[in-house]
């Protein structure tokens, strides 16, 4: 953005430069003290008793014979939870503890504390718990239909959306028709969800130490859960190990706190691999179906859809998620007519809510399918049908509202087709039989193995919508040449902290910029999600410095009797722009001196859909294209992805090193998602809840990518950048699938493609 | 909970005829994730990773056999001599999990915890591979047919403390397969072994993950040795298919969450027939 305070010359760690992260050191030395390492003397041991059928009356919870094991200081129910009784962020319908009727395998029943962890898993082994089975609520389709009874007193629909649109009964003479389905990702952050509490003198309050997405959404929770005025909640940020959308809900936050409020000691709760697969939402599995019609030429006339989520049992975002998919359906391309019926339901499986990409996957699997068929329907290619179709800033969304960011739809998908392809062959130049699908399996030789190419084009919306307000506040202070930020902006591995520094020492001259502990003790930051942090945190952290900034500016003003409104940071110093030879360093004229500001940032407001699904419900958009390169063995359906091109609209590149980071990120965890991460459930069971059978990719399966970034500064966005945390992960899911597709010639419409959906 | 720390078999069997009940801890990568699952809880433990005669291994004075201790970590075996005198095993080593879980995870281990998803077995199953046990009482050899009983299930009797594994070298093609869905770092859904013996003009295939033990396709092995041109290492192509089907039939595989047992009968068909190929090039 054009900015009249700061004169050219610039000094390293500034906007634009690929800053370490000040964590990055520690990380990878293994010193950095995630929330699992808090070292606390004499601190007591939490653990959760979790329901193991899906659907069950409780008819007896006696917890009497675990108060007779030694070491036990603690046993809390559904009974002694002494304010709210349930929470939620949109709609408050999850039980702290289950107290009548367990709706979900791994449902919280009661926890425990005592002085080790042994001596609480024998206390949970002790409680007594006996149940009355119930029919479990499994398929979503049944709750779409009304043929299962409800099984919550909100009933099985959490929220129905059409999105109706133009003309619904225009059509044209190419019609292509497909159903989909994505099943349940894990967002398997590697940092297990740990908490401590400690607890005020008498109870009066807690200090709870907790790896978090956002900080005021688990305060405004926890107070109320616990009946504590909010002021009496002090939440800090500990140490955390990836997000993804799996730490918006709460997990361990209530447990703990009253764990220490009731034994008035320090309590710890740290989960397992298996527990956070119990302890955390999960993406959403879809079944969608999409009916496009176009013209001969291959423009979209109008677009049908349905989609079921599946939001298992209890509402999380579940609804805001389902507004994701439904007013997505169009993808990046123009579409003036559309009829769209979207459920998100409730069922006895797993809760699912938030995840990377947040509903927008869902969709983009299903429509990138779609423009696939249609483009063989027009005997087009991959790329024309898609340039095409390509949106730009000015056009309505099926939602009746205009993009009008900057919408560089067709310069992402023409840059990521100038990317070059991989020059290797297949089984590579060596013979190192990793080059091959199948790996160290050793499964293969190069005969057996066919290359196919793929694309997926995105557009994903940035911030809240539907009328939230999820502004951010940031204070900046200046001193002594030393500036100091404080937010509650949740650092989850993002690297919003580097952003914030480089925000401040570019606009204030100075190259030391401290970070003040993340906690409640400033206003909220909002939720480390929806791409929106560096938007809106950094929105607020820029507002806050140069508020700052004019305070420096009026001080200097008046040392030297000049308009302030003539000086400029340059360099280190603040210097008259009429006057070069008059210039005074940042630290010189801050001595003895101290400069605060605080800011909050707010995006233009937004409103929620009617029920035909109009209306300007989203705050911004981004946009990325993929093209991916797979060699397939199509007798033993094992695939390697060989290459990942893409091309994304980030507005600014505040850090370049960050964004390759978030892109290369985004893109293992939709390859993730296109082979092989699926929660398998059986029954409203998890049949795979450790690591050996959730599988992730590692660094074999991780192909090259190689990136554009679309740099077209957002005139709507306070640093010019957008948020880039998202879409790489959405479109390259489909770009595999359709390169799976491409080297085979059989359709798959189901992620994640297994080995039997391609040999079978 | 008590640990016993033993520097010789000597030491290590008299603690486990002591308490047969004890669990014998080698490298940790099965026990301890069991035990960290809260599947098994340690009363007694025998860890026997510093027995140092466990970690050693020699070959025969004819050239014509090899001996690995139990504590022989798939590290060692993956590369350097031990692979070129049995390449599968090599092979097999290679797919076990990370370099770290290959620094130490041993042989041993993979026969005393016995799931049919070892990666070792079909090796040692292919390679009728003789497992030393020692107790106080003495030694006894058993060959692995008969060392493997069920899933999980081995017939080392509780005072039994496994020593090591002899294998044949053999003159002739042999090699490992193993399918997972991962590119590597994964747990078999299904694997073969295929070993030519060129002095006997054997083909001895072992399967995988494919059944509560390791199958030994005898039927396959049995035909596809008159169908092969020993003189020009060459089988047609239909003898390939056909090899491949009759392993897929011995196959008795199982549907569960890591696959289908449609899939892994098609994954031994494919594997074995690749094999044979590879082990007779010539059409």
């Amino acid at each position: 953005m054009a900015d009249s305070g700061v004169a050219t010359r610039q000094r390293p760690g500034r906007i634009g430069d690929s800053v370490v992260r000040p964590d990055g050191r520690e990380k990878v030395r293994g010193e950095f003290r995630f929330s699992s390492d808090l070292p606390v003397e004499g601190a007591l041991w939490g653990a959760t008793l979790r329901s193991v059928h899906p659907h069950a009356r409780i008819k007896r919870l006696d917890v009497t014979p675990a108060w007779k094991i030694p070491g036990v200081e603690a046993i809390i129910t559904a009974d002694d939870v002494p304010g709210k009784s349930t929470y939620g962020l949109i709609f408050a319908d999850q039980p702290v503890f289950a107290s009548e009727v367990v709706r979900y395998v791994g449902e919280p029943l009661a926890a425990v504390a005592a002085d080790h962890p042994e001596t609480c898993r024998k206390a949970l082994e002790a409680i007594i718990v006996e149940y009355e089975l119930l029919d479990p609520l499994t398929d979503p389709e049944r709750a779409v239909d009304g043929s299962h009874p409800p099984i919550h007193p909100d009933g099985n629909v959490i929220r129905h959306q059409r999105v109706l649109c133009g003309d619904p009964d225009a059509t044209g003479p190419v019609v292509v028709e497909g159903f989909y389905e994505m099943g349940m990702q894990d967002q398997a952050f590697l940092g297990l969800e740990a908490a401590l509490a400690l607890p005020d003198p008498g109870g009066a309050g807690v200090e709870l130490h907790v790896a978090t997405q956002a900080m005021h959404e688990d305060l405004h929770q926890i107070a109320a859960c616990l009946g504590l005025p909010e002021d009496k909640v002090r939440l800090i940020l500990a140490g955390v190990g990836g997000a993804f959308g799996g730490r918006e809900d709460l997990s361990l936050q209530v447990h703990t706190c009253l764990l220490a409020l009731r034994t008035g000691r320090p309590v710890r709760v740290h989960y397992g691999r298996e527990e956070s697969f119990l302890g955390h939402i999960h993406r959403h599995p879809a079944r969608m179906w999409m009916r496009h019609h176009a013209t001969a030429d291959g423009r979209i006339i109008k677009i049908e859809a349905r989609f079921v989520l599946d939001g298992g049992a209890y509402a999380s975002t579940s609804s805001a998620v389902l507004v994701n998919a439904v007013t997505h359906t169009q993808g990046p391309y123009v579409c003036e007519n559309a009829v769209v019926d979207g459920w998100s339901v409730r069922t006895n499986n797993p809760p699912c809510g938030a995840m990377r990409g947040f509903g927008v996957v869902q969709a983009c699997f299903a429509h990138e399918g779609q423009m696939d068929k249609l483009a063989a329907a027009c005997g087009l290619s991959a790329v024309e049908i898609r340039l095409r179709n390509a949106m730009r800033t000015g056009d309505r969304l099926i939602t009746g509202q205009v993009v009008e960011n900057v919408a560089p739809v067709e310069r992402c998908i023409r840059e990521t087709d100038a990317l070059p392809l991989p020059d290797e062959p297949i089984g590579g130049f060596g013979d190192d039989p990793m080059r091959l699908p199948g790996g160290a399996g050793l499964t293969a030789d190069r005969g057996h193995i066919r290359r196919g190419i793929g694309w997926g084009v995105a557009i994903k919306n940035m911030m809240y919508s539907e009328g939230f307000d999820d502004y951010s506040t940031a204070r900046c202070s200046l001193a002594d040449g030393v500036a100091t930020l404080k937010f509650a902006t949740a650092e989850v591995g993002q690297g919003f902290v580097t952003i914030a520094q480089q925000i401040a020492r570019t606009l204030l001259g100075v190259d030391d910029v401290q970070l003040d502990r993340i906690d409640t003790t400033i206003g909220s930051a909002g939720s480390t999600s929806a791409s929106r942090q560096t938007w809106m945190s950094g929105g607020a952290v820029d507002m806050a410095c140069r508020r700052v900034r004019e305070r420096l500016f009026e001080h200097v003003g008046r040392m030297w009797s000049v308009d302030p409104i003539r000086l400029v940071v340059d360099g280190d110093s603040v210097v008259d722009s009429s006057d070069s030879s008059r210039r005074i360093s940042v630290a010189d004229a801050t001595a003895g001196q101290r400069f605060e500001e605080t800011a909050e940032y707010h995006h233009p407001p937004t409103e929620p859909l009617d029920e035909n699904g109009q209306g300007d419900c989203h705050t911004a958009f981004a946009f990325v294209a993929h093209r991916a390169v797979v060699d397939v063995d199509p007798e033993l359906g094992l695939v390697k992805v060989i290459q990942v091109a893409t091309a994304q609209d980030i507005g600014v590149a505040l850090n370049p090193l960050s964004v390759v980071g978030q892109l290369e990120g985004g893109i293992a965890q939709g390859l993730g998602l296109a082979v092989m991460e699926e929660i398998v459930m059986q029954d409203g069971k998890i049949r795979n809840p450790s690591f050996t059978d959730y599988l992730l990719p590692t660094f074999l399966d991780m192909p090259p990518v190689v990136a554009s970034l679309i740099e077209e500064p957002d005139p709507r966005a306070p640093l010019g950048a957008k948020g880039i945390g998202e879409p790489p992960c959405i479109s390259v899911t489909p770009a595999i699938v359709a390169a799976i597709r491409d080297a085979i010639g059989k359709d798959l419409s189901r992620v994640p493609v297994r080995p039997q959906d391609i040999c079978l | 909970m008590t640990v016993s720390v033993p520097t010789s078999v000597a030491e290590a069997v008299s603690l486990l005829a002591a308490a047969p009940d004890s669990l014998v801890l080698a490298g940790g990568t099965d026990l301890m994730v069991e035990v960290n699952a809260g599947h098994r809880s340690l009363d007694r433990v025998i860890a026997v990773d510093r027995i140092e005669e466990l970690r050693d291994w020699s070959i025969s004075a004819d050239r014509r056999s090899l001996t690995i201790g139990s504590g022989v970590p798939y590290s060692l075996v993956m590369d350097g001599p031990i692979a070129e005198l049995v390449p599968a095993l090599a092979q097999a080593s290679r797919t076990v999990g990370s370099p770290q879980i290959r620094h130490v995870g041993t042989i041993g281990g993979n026969l005393g915890t016995c799931s049919p998803a070892g990666d070792t077995l079909p090796v040692l199953a292919a390679l009728d591979a003789q497992i030393h046990l020692r107790s106080v009482s003495g030694g006894r050899t058993v060959s692995f047919s008969h060392f493997m009983t069920g899933v999980k299930r081995n017939s080392r009797q509780p005072d039994e403390l496994i020593t090591g594994v002899t294998l044949p070298v053999l003159p002739g093609w042999q090699g490992y397969s193993k399918v997972g869905v991962r590119n590597a770092m994964v747990i078999a859904t299904a694997s073969s072994c295929l070993a030519v013996d060129e002095s006997t003009r054997s083909v001895r295939v072992a399967l995988g993950s494919v059944g509560p033990v390791i199958i030994r396709c005898t039927d396959a092995e049995d035909w596809v040795v008159g169908q092969i041109d020993w003189e020009r290492r060459a089988v047609d192509d239909g003898v390939v298919a056909e090899f491949g089907q009759r392993c897929g039939v011995a196959a008795r595989p199982i549907d569960d969450h890591r696959s289908t047992a449609a899939y892994r009968r098609r994954a031994i068909e494919v594997l074995s027939a690749r094999q044979l190929r590879r082990a007779f090039p010539n059409g």
